[in-house]
This record gives C-alpha cells, structure tokens and sequence, in this order.
C-alpha cells in the first residue's frame, strides 16, 4: 500500500485564476525519497503542504495508507514535517522542542527522556539539549527540527527546502548527512527542492513540476536521460538542453553532447561552429558558440567540454552529436517522440 | 614615480592657503558639527520644557508641599516635618483608597489580558469585515474617556439605566427593585472596574495584536503538525512566545489605572462612603476641592514608589529586547 497518495489533487487560490497545483496523481513508494523539484511558484510547496494538512485542496483526494485524509487536522495524519525555516519553538530549549510532539500526541511521559534521546544521539545533538534555539548555528538548528521530526517516529517526512537556509559549504555536508539519515531511519520521505542537483542527488525518484503541473516522476536517471518534455529538459542539466526547431519537430541535445568532430564518433548530425566565449569552470569548460551555415545559421548552442583551451574566439570549428544523444519533441505539444530520421541540411 | 610607495598626503601636509581662512570666517554656529549639535538641543528643547515644566515642577512641589502645612489660599507656609504623612496613614479614607487602588488596578488589569489574548486572537486572521470589527473595537480608547464615562454613567443609572430596563423586560427583577449599579458599594466598585477594562481594552488589544503578527507563521503550524490543538499552541506556544510584549501592555496598563481617576470621578466621584475611593481621586479631592494642599501631595506621594517599581522593570525590558 502506497504511503502517500494523491489522486488529481488541485489547489486553486483564486476563483478564476490558474491553479497553483492541478490534477496531480502521486503515489509513493514504501521507504523512497521523493524529490518535488520545480522553480518558484510551480506549486511544489501547496503540494506539500496540502499533503501535510496546512492547506485545503480544491479538488482530488489524499490519502496516508490507504484512508483518505482530506478532512483530518494535520495532527491525525501522522506527518512530520521540516519547514525552510525550521520554525523552532525560540522559548523552548532543545529538549523541549524535540520533546513537544510527544507531549503533543500524549505519549507516556516515561518515554519521554528515552525517546528525545534516541532522536538526538540519532543527529548527534546530545550535546545541545539545554541549549535555547538562537544559541545554535543553522546547521545545528537543522538537526533539531529533524529529531522533532523523527522523534514521534511518524509514517510520512515532508521536507519543505530544508537546505536552503544553510551556506552552500554546509549545504554538501548537510545533504550527506540527510541521505545517510534516510538510509538509517527507512521513513518514506518527500522532499521539496527547487535545487536540482539536490534533487539528482538524493532523490530516488524526482517528480518535476511546472505551473502546478506534474511534467514528470521518474529516477534521477530517467529524467535526466529521457526528459518527458521540452520543459523538463532544460530545467534539469546546467547548461540546459540546447534545442533546434526541425520540421514539426524539436531536436534536443545536452551540452555534454556536442562534442569536436574527431570526439565524436558516427556523429548524426555535424555542425560548423563559430566559438563566441569559452568559459574555464576548473574541471570543465562551456563553450558558446553560433552555428555558421545550413539550416542552423544563427542558432547558439552551447558546448561542455573537458577542455576548450584548444579554441579560440571568432574561429570555425566542426563539431557533431552521436545518434543515441538525440531527444525528439514534437513541436505542437513540446512532448517527447519517438526518434525521427529528419532532413539536417 | 615617486608616489608609489608613499603614505597619502595628510591633511596638515597640505601647502597653507592663508587668503581662504582669513577670507571666509565661518560663525561658531555655522561649522557642521556645531549646526548637528544646535540642531539636537532645538529639537530636543519643547520636550525636556514640556516634562519639566508640566512633569518636574508639580513633582518637586508635591515633594515639598508633603512636608509643610499650605492650603489652598494660604500666603504662608511651615514645615512640619511627618506630620502630614502620620495624619493620612491614620485616616479611614486613605487606607481604603490605597486598598481600592490595589484591587482596582489588579482586577481590571486581568481582565483586559485575558480579553486582550481573546480579541487579538480572535483578530488575527483575515475574515469578512474585520477591518470594521477592528474599528469598532479601538473606539473606546479613541474617544475622548469622559464622554465614554458619560455614557456608562447613564447605561449605570439608578433610574433610566438600560441594563436595569433589560433585567426587568426579561423578569430577572420586579421594577424598582433592580441593583443600583453605582450606589450599592461592592456593585460599584465592579462597574468602576468592568468600564476602566472597556477603556483600556483596545489598547492592549492593539499592542498584543502587533505582537502576534509578528510570530512567524511556520511556528503555530509547526506545532500543529507536530500534533498540538488550538490549546496547547495557545498556551505553549503562542502566549509564551508573545510573554514580552504582554509584559509591555501589562505595565503600560498599570501606570494608566493606578495613576487615573476619570472613570472613579465621573462614575462614583468615589462612593458610595469611599467604596470606590482610589489614591488619585482622594489626592485630588483632598487636596484641590478641599483645599489642604499639603495632605493630598502627600497622598499623591504614596504613588510614588509603585510608579518607580513599575518604570524599572519596563526600563529593564525595553532594554533587554534593544540587547537581543
């Protein structure tokens, strides 16, 4: 049975206005780590709070183990939830916030120390216990709204951004630390992200969002490799995707992809490239460039090489992409097709 | 190529321009910072005059007066030491008045708290007219608190008073035998009471709502995710979490109770036999419409302490949250 179900689940704010989440179906998998990944204001953030119980859908239906929970409080679900900012209780001391669930859902007070203790030695916190919120860095504070989280030992985790708060050094760390914690503790999780290398990082499945729509659920792996649309396909990957118009068609391909002719081998299609900047990133360089010549002429496209210090400004150079590294979209509906023979010249 | 390497020209070693500084003499007052300076005592002048002459000077007179024996009208004066302060702890009136004062500021001040957390809870979130309701509610302390006590004074009345009307209509009394909200001394002091709390409601009100909005809303759903009801998040989180600027509202409310005597002199003017009698009300009877000057500045006296007590510990917070 599914932990967390929704069937065409839609929030509308506004009478009249576009939804801020439309017609979404979800079902997790028992233990999985579930990304939401979208830019701001793709509805990732409604879903989840939907989810939670903070926010009353329009229309659909969710459900937490098979029961439907649209009409229960947030405390009858059996949720946890980590909000972006923590939303530590500032009067209580560590201790006490870890224990607040507890005290909140009547669990005997015996259990109390015991469990408060397992929660923070879980996220190494033993030592913060008597502390106040404010005394601890944001880290630390991320820690504690986790052992409030996990404390109760609920069926559901929903993260909303959790890293965010956090510099981008902690932010690694944080993010090792938050997989190896979900390797231990197995709690089906869902986590909201508009970070996509946290979501390819983490995720065991990635739904993609877009204007409250679902445009994908799949691995990190299939939406990365076979994005579902022209949307998916430049929101994940940095650069994004480069796309040409061809016929009723959009041929994509990544970066990655667009490799000097003597590296690509049996290329599909071949351009002449003009370089406009190269860009040194350490371990990699992006190219910029123009196509000269044929159908393309004027289209910029975009190269990610391991070396580009070979290629100077303003100069031609040839380059192609293999068979296989090619996406199809059909033009109208900008959905994924399957691959087509077209006409390159 | 000699700047390289060389410290930036100080301002002393600059060549001397002896025809601009004898050219252009600029005033005392004229020089930047002298200008800030006179700008800061101008703006700071109406204020200090203001509290020293309204505030300071009737404070150092009630000082020395509590020690002398002048009346109204009395061209001369003697000091005479404790006499005054003795003769007062003696009298009746003087200690039921300071008793009245405790229980009148204490009782009102926890009603407007528990009314005050209701309404501003109450208010919080955004609903169909609740900027009128808010309105209504902040009319009490905008309008000018005699007329209010005016009104009460009539809603109160022993003959047309609409209450009375109301019980008798509904045949909780038979005409005429319907309590005298304002003559009968325990009623009294409960209606003195139940209209200084109208009075001072929308103020804390006010002050308490700010307090609330300023509670980030991920805290209250937090708590309700973690499993608390409307209760627990009101009092274990919520309330504690507004605790210093209820502090705030509370001494604030203190020091317009225990230093007011509008509503006791429009409503009772401190009867029936001193039943509603406060501190402010028998210092001004005493000393102005009796006219022993010397007796109601040492009544008035008597405020001095509490006032200093309750200024420290809004002192002492104002200053803890400039720190935090």
């Amino acid at each position: 049975m599914a932990v967390v179900e929704t069937r065409k689940l839609t929030k509308v704010f506004k009478e009249g206005e576009l939804g801020a989440v439309n017609d979404v179906n979800l079902e997790t998998r028992e233990g999985e780590f579930l990304v939401f990944l979208g830019p701001s204001g793709s509805g990732k953030t409604t879903l989840l709070r939907m989810i939670a119980g903070l926010e009353i859908p329009t229309a659909g239906e969710i459900r937490i183990g098979g029961q439907v929970v649209n009409h229960l409080t947030p405390r009858e679900r059996g949720i946890a939830m980590v909000f972006q900012s923590y939303a530590l209780y500032p009067h209580l001391s560590v201790y006490n916030n870890i224990a607040f669930p507890l005290k909140a859902q009547k669990v005997p007070k015996q259990l109390h120390k015991q469990k408060v203790e397992w929660a923070s030695s879980l996220l190494g916190i033993g030592a913060l216990l008597q502390r106040k919120p404010r005394e601890l860095s944001g880290g630390e504070r991320q820690r504690v709204a986790l052992a409030r989280a996990i404390v109760r030992e609920p069926s559901v985790f929903l993260l909303d951004e959790p890293l965010s708060n956090l510099d981008a050094k902690l932010r690694a760390s944080a993010r090792e630390e938050l997989e190896l914690f979900h390797k231990r503790v197995g709690t089906t999780t869902i986590y909201v992200t508009h970070d996509q290398i946290e979501a390819m990082a983490m995720g065991d499945r990635v739904m993609v969002l877009h204007k409250g729509y679902m445009r994908q659920l799949g691995t990190p792996r299939q939406v990365y490799d076979t994005p579902a649309d022209t949307f998916v396909a430049t929101f994940l990957g940095s650069p994004p995707m480069n796309l040409l118009e061809n016929g009723d068609f959009i041929v994509g391909f990544r970066p990655e992809h667009l490799l000097p002719s003597e590296l690509a081998s049996n290329p599909a299609i071949t351009f002449r490239l003009k370089v406009k900047v190269t860009e040194y990133l350490g371990a990699e360089w992006i190219l910029y460039a123009t196509v000269t010549g044929g159908k393309f002429d004027g289209k910029e496209v975009i190269s990610r090489l391991a070396s580009a210090a070979s290629f100077a400004p303003d100069q031609v150079y040839d380059f192609g992409v293999r068979d296989a590294d090619l996406h199809f979209f059909d033009r109208n509906s900008e959905k994924r097709t399957q691959p087509k023979v077209l006409a390159w010249q | 190529m000699a700047v390289t390497g060389v410290p930036p020209a100080t301002v002393d070693a600059q060549p001397p321009r002896p025809d601009e500084s004898a050219a252009v003499r600029v005033p005392w007052h004229r020089t930047p910072e002298n200008r800030a300076i006179l700008l800061g005592i101008g703006m700071f002048a109406p204020a200090v005059l203001f509290i020293a002459t309204l505030i300071g000077v009737p404070f150092v007179m009630a000082f020395v007066y509590a020690f002398t024996d002048v009346k109204v009208g009395s061209i001369t004066s003697h000091y005479v030491g404790l006499e005054n302060f003795r003769s007062i702890l003696q009298s009746p009136s003087f200690r039921k008045a300071l008793v009245n004062s405790f229980i009148f500021t204490i009782t009102s001040q926890v009603l407007v708290i528990i009314g005050a957390t209701i309404l501003s809870t109450a208010l919080k979130d955004r609903f169909r007219g609740r900027g009128f309701v808010r309105f209504l509610i902040l009319l009490p302390w905008v309008a000018p608190i005699s007329l209010g006590a005016i009104g009460w004074k009539w809603i109160l009345d022993s003959l047309y008073s609409v209450i009375n009307w109301v019980l008798v209509a509904l045949h909780f009394y038979k005409p005429y035998s319907a309590p005298m909200w304002l003559g009968e001394p325990q009623l009294a002091m409960a209606s003195v009471i139940l209209v200084h709390t109208w009075r001072l409601l929308p103020f804390s009100t006010v002050i308490m709502l700010a307090g609330l909005t300023a509670i980030p809303k991920d805290i209250p759903e937090a708590a309700q995710v973690d499993g608390a009801g409307f209760w627990r998040t009101l009092f274990q989180i919520t309330i504690p979490m507004m605790l210093p600027i209820i502090m705030v509202a509370v001494l604030f409310g203190i020091i317009f109770t225990f230093t007011d005597m509008t509503v006791v002199y429009v409503l009772t003017a401190g009867g029936p036999y001193d039943s509603t009698q406060v501190l402010p009300s028998l210092a001004f009877f005493t000393g102005i419409l009796a006219g022993d000057l010397s007796q109601g500045a040492a009544i008035s006296l008597f405020l001095v302490p509490i006032m200093v007590a309750v200024t420290y510990v809004m002192l002492r917070l104002a200053y803890k949250s400039e720190g935090a």
